[in-house]
């Protein structure tokens, strides 16, 4: 059992909560992932490390509800427990001196996006960042970001906070104003990411996403995971999570996450008729 | 009754058309009266044959004699001097390829019913509770075993007994591996599996769940911390698909992930239990060893309609057990020989709508001895389906080797380990199980694992010494899949 030592809510559906898992916080590194369950009954699903405290133990982690497993997890105070937390997964970000680099994080996958920047940073490149969401509402971590770029963006879709435009907006005038990135990492959910990759292709600009794909084990034994990228199977779970956002089927990436959005909905009508509220999923 | 006019007695079984409908055991286990007469069948020869058989080296005419005599405890005792696992082995092991398949009764008509004695042994003794034997005083010595699997849970119960402190170390939330997420309720009940794991438990081994060996700790973090050995039983990892059009679509599993979903996470009882598993009315299980059996009778009780096991070869060469294929047909899978896919087709929505194949002709014999299937041209035809699920066996996982630096591995990606002492090419290293032969069966592992467990004592106790390390290189023959 894994103890939630501190939560926050970040935005109305977005929370972040930090665990003490002291094994995987020595180990962790940016870009890497966890397993969880919250509990007995519940299933196993990753989330991206968004910062870790080796010092104390701890990891932070930053989801938003979305359906049943996430709501659950929202649930959750300082003093509960989630059953499992396995890690960290998933190969971490190759961090060098590049240059300059850009970072793009979008709605929640500014979460993921904060330690590589900062790890960018610390290896000495010019870190430029754009971070956006829906809106204002659904923002976050804006001052830490701010601490670890040399130029910060801030979008939302719908004005109500920094920029009036998608995050790729910002991004496509760097390049066409002729900025040359080494590196750029983009995350976020996948429709964000597909147009990240699509608008940095026409300018040749190396691009690295962070797939979240659908997994069970999460360690290279179910294939639940895979994606096709330059159009060989790969597995996200070992072999990811990142892979050249210029490779990546996107089609089928989106196609599968909605593998299962039937029996989401089923899962979280179940939840919310026998829902005692003792959270055990019952 | 003369010993020569018993037959070799039948197993009760579920009710086939009761049983698609419930994820509970099939085979129901002989009754007290059953099982000693079964156990009447046995020559008690003087050279025993099917000890020869069986991987572990049980010693099967001691136990069948004990239990015969209504000795139940002494049966149970003398099983367990060679087998920590005997209500697994006796639901799960091919015995008719192993010690059955030596039985001198066999020669001219039904070998003993070897496993079904032993299932029936270990039952018996989860009913009336479960005896400790005896352990060897403490020697002080640490071993780390790397997965809770057959080979995980044999070697840990050996060392335990040796009187060595163990400690396993499980990537998934439960112990057991393979028994836990691969083999169905109806062939192998989980709390079977739970109450042999206890009883290695009991044994004093520690057990820490939830860790990747080779992300969370590596091998040079548990020589650090104090482990004098360390025995990776970590079985096989990826799934293999078969480089097709159209695998991706959504519909299309890997066994592991079907059976994971369905066992190991409970999706049979979504949404009790939050994961789910998608089943159509028609599945396809491309492949048919064990696994593809698992994955083909799990579909029907999911709600599927029909079922195909989808194989490119024939009858002859199916590798799974007779016993299962016997329960797949009872259960009414149908079997689609001499059929090989070569293409999957989905809906503008990227789901499975049915599956091209093409018929196949058996050849001259290939590298496996069996004969080569070779596509028949023109022959392709469609089949409907909603679901693929392939069968298709797995290829080592690669996690564990991040850190395993001095850790030789064949050109399969499978360790190089000694098939005698199971030692690496690195010393104190021992591995065994899937990990060094690939896709093999529940009882190979634990022969691995015992093997190791013997080995590893041996260094612990001062046999030998890291300057006597050599390792026999031989490629351990991996079963058919």
């Amino acid at each position: 059992m894994y103890e939630i030592l501190y939560r926050e809510d970040l935005a109305p559906v977005t929370k972040l909560i930090e665990v003490k898992a002291p094994l995987v916080a020595r180990k962790a590194r940016a870009g890497q992932f966890v397993v969880i369950r919250v509990n007995e009954k519940g299933e196993r699903i990753p989330l991206t490390i968004a910062d870790f405290d080796r010092e104390k133990g701890t990891l932070t982690l930053i989801f938003q509800e979305v359906g049943k497993t996430t709501m659950m997890l929202g649930t959750k105070r300082a003093g509960d427990y989630l059953a499992s937390v396995v890690g960290p997964l998933g190969h971490p970000s190759e961090i060098e001196n590049y240059g300059t680099v850009v970072c793009v994080g979008g709605g929640v996958g500014i979460a993921p996006i904060f330690p590589i920047a900062r790890e960018l940073k610390h290896a000495g490149n010019k870190v430029i960042s754009i971070i956006g969401a829906r809106n204002k509402d659904l923002l976050f971590w804006e001052d830490r970001m701010r601490t670890v770029s040399d130029e910060l963006v801030v979008t939302t879709d719908d004005g109500s906070y920094g920029r009036k435009a998608l995050v790729t907006e910002p991004l496509k005038e760097m390049l066409s104003a002729g900025l040359k990135p080494a590196r750029i990492w983009a995350i976020g959910p996948a429709i964000m990411m597909k147009f990240v990759s699509l608008t940095t292709q026409p300018f040749a600009a190396p691009t690295i996403v962070s797939l979240n794909s659908i997994m069970v084990d999460g360690t290279g034994m179910c294939g639940a995971c895979r994606v096709s990228v330059g159009g060989q199977t790969r597995f996200v779970c070992v072999e990811g999570p990142e892979f050249d956002g210029h490779q990546v089927d996107w089609n089928l990436l989106l196609e599968r996450q909605r593998i299962y959005v039937d029996e989401e909905k089923r899962a979280l009508e179940h939840w919310k008729d026998h829902g005692c509220g003792c959270d055990d999923g019952c | 009754m003369p010993r020569e006019q018993i037959e070799r007695q039948e197993m009760p079984t579920q009710d086939p058309q009761e049983r698609i409908h419930n994820f509970y055991e099939v085979a129901l286990g002989y009754p007290e009266e059953v099982a000693k007469l079964e156990a009447q069948r046995c020559l008690q020869c003087k050279k025993p044959r099917c000890v020869e058989g069986c991987p572990v080296e049980v010693p099967i005419p001691q136990f069948i004699l004990a239990l015969r005599e209504g000795d139940l405890a002494g049966s149970i005792r003398v099983m367990k001097t060679k087998n920590n696992l005997p209500a697994i082995c006796g639901r799960v092991c091919p015995q008719e390829t192993q010690c059955e398949s030596m039985c001198v009764l066999g020669k001219k008509g039904q070998p003993v019913a070897i496993g079904r004695l032993e299932r029936f042994i270990a039952d018996w003794e989860r009913s009336t509770g479960v005896q400790k034997p005896e352990i060897a005083p403490p020697t002080g010595k640490r071993v780390a075993v790397i997965g809770a699997g057959p080979a995980g849970l044999t070697a840990a119960g050996d060392l335990a007994r040796y009187g060595h402190k163990v400690t396993i170390y499980e990537a998934l939330h439960a112990p057991g591996g393979v028994l836990i997420y691969g083999i169905p309720e109806f062939r192998l009940p989980k709390d079977v599996v739970r109450s042999e794991v206890d009883y290695v438990l009991s044994l004093g081994v520690d057990l820490v769940l939830d860790c990747v060996v080779g992300k969370t700790l590596t091998l040079e973090d548990l020589f650090a911390d104090g482990y004098e050995a360390i025995f990776l039983g970590t079985g096989a990892g990826l799934p293999m698909f078969m480089s097709i059009p159209g695998e991706n679509y959504n519909g299309v599993y890997s066994a592991n992930e079907f059976l994971t979903r369905v066992n190991l996470m409970k999706a049979y009882l979504f949404p009790e239990y939050d994961t789910p598993v998608k089943i159509g009315k028609r599945v396809a299980v491309i492949g048919a060893g064990n696994v593809a059996m698992d994955a083909a009778r799990s579909s029907l009780r999911l709600g599927a309609e029909e079922v195909y096991i989808v194989y490119r070869r024939s009858r002859d060469e199916v590798p799974a057990r007779a016993e299962e294929v016997h329960h797949a047909e009872e259960e009414g899978i149908q079997f689609k020989f001499l059929t090989n896919p070569v293409e999957i087709y989905g809906n503008d929505k990227g789901w499975v709508r049915g599956m091209r194949c093409i018929r196949m002709a058996l050849g001259e014999p290939d590298a496996s001895g069996r004969p080569r299937p070779v596509p028949i041209p023109g022959s392709e035809f469609d089949m409907e389906v909603d679901n693929v699920i392939m069968a298709l066996g797995t290829r080592p996982n690669p996690m564990v080797f991040t850190d395993a630096l001095g850790i030789e591995r064949t050109r399969h990606g499978t360790i190089v380990g000694d098939p005698i002492t199971g030692r690496t090419t690195r010393p104190r290293v021992w591995a065994g199980g899937d990990i060094v032969t690939g896709a093999a069966t529940v009882i190979s592992a634990m022969g691995a694992g015992k093997r190791a467990a013997a080995d590893i004592d041996a260094f612990l106790k001062g046999a030998f010494t890291e300057a006597d390390w050599h390792v026999k290189k031989e490629e351990v023959p991996a079963a058919h899949p």
